[in-house]
Formats: structure tokens, C-alpha cells, sequence
């Protein structure tokens, strides 16, 4: 008797929790489906903020500028970290110390010291800001997170068969990227995932950084709520519909991997 | 000539000058900068300026507070939520753990404006009508919701690594549950919880976008200081990041969070 109410408790805690944690995106999830721009006012069934959110050129052009400075961040970050995190793990321990610490470095910093770092170093050299400085900003964020994704799968490595590699005649160009490079490759992609997720969430960098003119998701949507007008009022609630379809996209995912993970295991 | 012969360590060269450019040389840049007046002659104005201003004072221990505030809630809500969920013996409990880390991949600004949009719908009704002016609990309640999957995850990891024995030995001796907790659990959950905390605690301080579109713009948190410099006194500014700067790194290296082995962001996501 004492167990079930126990066992009750337990599950009633962390539904309520999970409860909380999501409702905010469900109650966004409803009204994206009514025609208002208003929550709490039910208008009438509607797609009119998905109509919004694909015709508006507006709305449009921060989620291209969203999702391409993202992939542009990412890619370069990805291509920098891996490169760096191959040379640190085979320079002497006094360099790979100091790479590694320095590495540290962005990772612990507040976002903001770390803007406002890069922007005063802009302004002292005077250098405009443009495409140049946010891609700098945002892979100031993420390339160390891609470093410290592939490092454990360099330790993990086995090292004699890189030398194996060069015993067979492969120049030491070809067997870095024939044997080395697809042994870390499970790193160097969650790596990138990583800095996509980073530079898609980052608002903070972004503000500092970016050109005059250049709005993202989180720019945009920081802004018209903080010092909002009836124009952001239909702008904004065309973004409902989009938080809805993100939160769609990542459970099908998360339900699709779950279904794939489980086949192999009843394969196995 | 003929060209050099290709070794391994060159490859961290691009990544070295890139640090140095990016990371090392804004750093001395804000200390250059916090240290001079607006002639560029060295000065320490701010340094004083800063530790006599009581506003500025203030901000930094309302900031802490918050911080503080934050962190003890969310340890509280994670502490049980990974406890049970790292005890129990229900065979799918990785999906229960991914619904907590789902809503994370949200945008962040997305996630704070449907937090906003439920505390806007909840002061229509007359109940809650309160809230409309509870400033410091909404800021509160968007952190908490923002950092709980950082404070859940290391906790969970952590609690699933304790041997199960340990607990049985446990009760063999006589350990009441209470007993068990507190010689076993918690002691053995320790690391968890340092790194839980430094996850939640130093953002809590310093991202001012949930303390800005929840609070009104009513709550002012050291982060958002250093952004009323920006544009218009750099040293002041620079002057405030390297104060946190210091507290930042303070606090990681009480922490021990300096191990650079584990990704702990990373490994998590």
C-alpha cells in the first residue's frame, strides 16, 4: 500500500514538471491555429499565421539569414576545430596545455564578455561590422565545443595504426585522412550538430556582432517583445506557427530515432 | 625552395591564430580598455567609479541573488526528477529523460517568448492578475525553465553510476532511507551537482534576454549592464566584463570545472 502511493507521487512529480515544461509550447501551439494575434481571444480556426509565416518576405528572410549564418558558422567552425583538435592532440603536452586552455576559455566566459570583448576589439581596429564580424563572433562560440567533441575520440584512437599506415608507404597527408580522420568522424559530426544548435539559439553574440540591418529569429522576436507595435503583433504570432512546426520536426525526429534504435536492437 | 614536409602539428596553427586574434588579444583589448579614460591615458576612474556606485553595487548582488535564487530551485525540481528517474526500474525511462532535453532545441528566444505568451494569458484571468507585476518571479520561473535540463542531465548521469549494491548494503547494516540519502546519495551525487550548478548559476547572472522579455524590463542583471555601455562608454563597459570575468572564473576554478577532458555541455546534448 505505502509502495503504490510512493510509486503515485513519484509519477504524478515528474508529470507535473514535464506539465510545466510544456505548456508554454502548447498553448503557442493552439493559438498558431486561430486567426487572432492575440492570446487569450479565440477568433476562429485559421492557417493564416502559416500563410504569414511562408509568404511574409520579412519573416522569410530572418529564418534564411537564421538557418545560413548557422550552416556557414558551423561548417567553418567544424573545418577549424577538427583541423586544431588533430594538430593540438600531436604537439607536445606544453602546447596542447595551453591550446586546450585557451580552448576553455569561451566555453566558461559569460556570451556577454565575450561580445563586448570582440566589439570593442572591432572598434579599436576600426572595422566595420558586417558578415565578416558575426561569422567571427559565432564561431568564437562554437568552434571550442566542436574541439571538445573530437578530442575523447582522438584519446580513444588507437595510434599504431597511423604509423602502421606510413610503415605501408601512405604519405602522412593520405593516411590522416584515410585512417585518422574516419575513426574521429562520429566526433567531428556531433561537433558540428553542436555549433548549429549553438549559432541557431545564439541572440546575445548576435546583437553585438551583426551588421546594421541584419535580423534573426532571436533578434527579431527580442526586440518586437521588448519594444513591441501592432505591426511585430501579426510578425510575432506568425512565429507561434513556427515554434509549433520546430517542436513537430524535433518530435517526429526524436520518435523516428527511437523507432530506428529499436529495429537494430531486435536485429541484433 | 621545397616545401616543407607536411606534419600533424601544423594543422593546429589555423585554430592557434584564430584563438589568438578572437579570444586572447579581446581580452587584453578590455583590460586595455578598463584601465584608460576616454584619451586613451591610463586611468583607474573606473575601477572607483565602480566600487562606489551604489546602483552598480546593487545590480551585481541582485544578480547573485537571482543567480542564487535560480539555482536552488532548479536543484530542488532536478534533484528528485533525476533521483527517481535514475532509481527506477521502468524499461523505456531514456524517452521520460529526452522529454526533459526535448523542448531545448527550441529556439531560445522562441522558448522565453511562449513563456511570456502563458504569463500574459494567465493575468487575464482574475486569479493570477498578480503576476502582472511579479517581475522577479517571472524572471525566476523563465531561468528555471531555460536551465533545468542542465542541472537534470549531469545529476541523472551521475546517479546512474552509483552501484546499486551500495544502497542494499545499506539497508543490510540498518541505514534507514533517510540515512541512506544522506551517507550515500548525496555524497556519491556531489559531482553532479557542482556541475549542475555551474551550468545553471553563471548564465542565470549573465543572460539578461530572459530577465528583459519577462521582467518588463524591471529586472536588471549584470549582463544587461554591460549592454547599456555598449555603443556609448566602452571603458566603463569593458571595466564591468572584466569585473565578471573574474567572478566567472573564480567560481569555475572553486568549482574544479576546469577539466577540459569532459565536454560536459557537449557529451550531454
Amino acid at each position: 500500500m505505502k509502495n503504490t502511493v510512493l510509486k503515485c507521487l513519484k509519477a504524478g512529480f515528474i508529470g507535473l514538471i514535464l506539465l510545466l515544461l510544456y505548456a508554454p509550447i502548447l498553448l503557442l501551439a493552439v493559438y498558431s491555429f486561430d486567426k487572432t494575434t492575440l492570446i487569450g481571444q479565440f477568433r476562429g480556426f485559421s492557417f493564416v499565421h502559416y500563410i504569414n509565416l511562408f509568404t511574409d518576405s520579412n519573416v522569410l528572410g530572418m529564418i534564411g539569414n537564421t538557418l545560413l549564418l548557422a550552416v556557414v558558422a558551423a561548417l567553418l567552425s567544424t573545418l577549424l576545430g577538427t583541423a586544431g583538435a588533430l594538430g593540438m592532440y600531436y604537439c607536445k603536452k606544453r602546447v596542447k596545455g595551453a591550446m586546450q586552455a585557451l580552448n576553455q576559455i569561451p566555453v566558461i566566459n559569460a556570451e556577454i564578455v565575450t561580445a563586448l570583448a570582440l566589439t570593442v576589439t572591432f572598434v579599436a581596429v576600426n572595422l566595420e561590422r558586417s558578415w565578416f564580424t558575426l561569422i567571427i563572433g559565432h564561431m568564437v562560440i562554437c568552434t571550442p565545443f566542436v574541439v571538445l567533441s573530437v578530442m575523447p575520440k582522438l584519446k580513444q584512437m588507437d595510434g599504431a595504426l597511423y604509423e602502421a599506415a606510413l610503415d605501408l608507404g601512405a604519405s602522412p597527408f593520405k593516411a590522416l585522412m584515410t585512417v585518422v580522420l574516419p575513426q574521429i568522424i562520429p566526433g567531428v559530426v556531433s561537433g558540428f550538430m553542436l555549433a548549429i544548435t549553438l549559432s541557431l539559439d545564439d541572440y546575445i553574440v548576435t546583437m553585438y556582432t551583426r551588421p546594421t540591418g541584419f535580423e534573426t529569429i532571436s533578434t527579431y522576436v527580442y526586440n518586437a517583445t521588448t519594444k513591441g507595435n501592432a505591426h511585430t503583433a501579426i510578425t510575432l504570432s506568425s512565429f507561434w506557427a513556427l515554434t509549433t512546426i520546430i517542436f513537430l520536426v524535433i518530435v517526429l525526429f526524436v520518435v523516428c530515432s527511437n523507432l530506428v534504435g529499436r529495429r537494430k536492437k531486435e536485429e541484433k | 625552395m621545397k616545401l616543407p614536409h607536411f606534419s600533424r602539428k601544423t594543422l593546429c596553427i589555423p585554430y592557434g591564430v584564430f584563438l589568438l586574434f578572437f579570444v586572447v588579444v579581446p581580452m587584453l583589448v578590455i583590460l586595455f580598455y578598463a584601465f584608460t579614460d576616454d584619451a586613451m591615458h591610463p586611468s583607474f576612474e573606473n575601477f572607483v567609479k565602480f566600487f562606489s556606485d551604489p546602483t552598480k553595487l546593487s545590480t551585481i548582488v541582485y544578480s547573485l541573488v537571482i543567480a542564487l535564487v535560480t539555482t536552488v530551485v532548479a536543484l530542488l525540481i532536478a534533484y528528485p526528477v533525476a533521483y527517481i528517474l535514475a532509481r527506477s526500474r521502468i524499461k523505456r525511462k531514456y524517452v521520460i529523460l529526452m522529454l526533459f532535453v526535448l523542448p531545448m532545441w527550441i529556439n531560445f528566444v522562441l522558448r522565453v517568448n511562449a513563456i511570456r505568451e502563458l504569463f500574459n494569458l494567465l493575468t487575464q484571468v482574475e486569479a493570477f492578475e498578480g503576476l502582472a507585476n511579479a517581475n522577479y518571479f517571472k524572471t525566476i520561473f523563465g531561468m528555471v525553465y531555460d536551465f533545468l535540463p542542465f542541472m537534470i542531465l549531469p545529476l541523472y548521469t551521475t546517479m546512474t553510476k552509483i552501484d546499486n549494491s551500495l544502497y542494499e548494503a545499506s539497508a543490510d547494516l540498518g541505514g534507514s532511507a533517510f540515512t541512506t540519502f544522506t551517507r550515500v546519495t548525496l555524497p556519491l551525487s556531489m559531482p553532479g551537482i557542482m556541475s549542475g550548478v555551474t551550468m545553471v548559476f553563471l548564465p542565470s547572472m549573465t543572460n539578461y534576454v530572459v530577465s528583459d522579455m519577462l521582467g518588463n524590463a524591471k529586472v536588471t542583471i549584470i549582463g544587461k549592464f554591460i549592454y547599456t555601455y555598449f555603443g556609448n562608454d566602452w571603458h566603463m563597459g569593458s571595466m564591468i566584463a572584466l569585473i565578471l570575468l573574474i567572478v566567472v572564473f573564480l567560481s569555475t576554478w572553486l568549482t574544479g570545472g576546469f577539466k577540459a577532458d569532459e565536454n560536459v555541455r557537449g557529451a550531454n546534448l
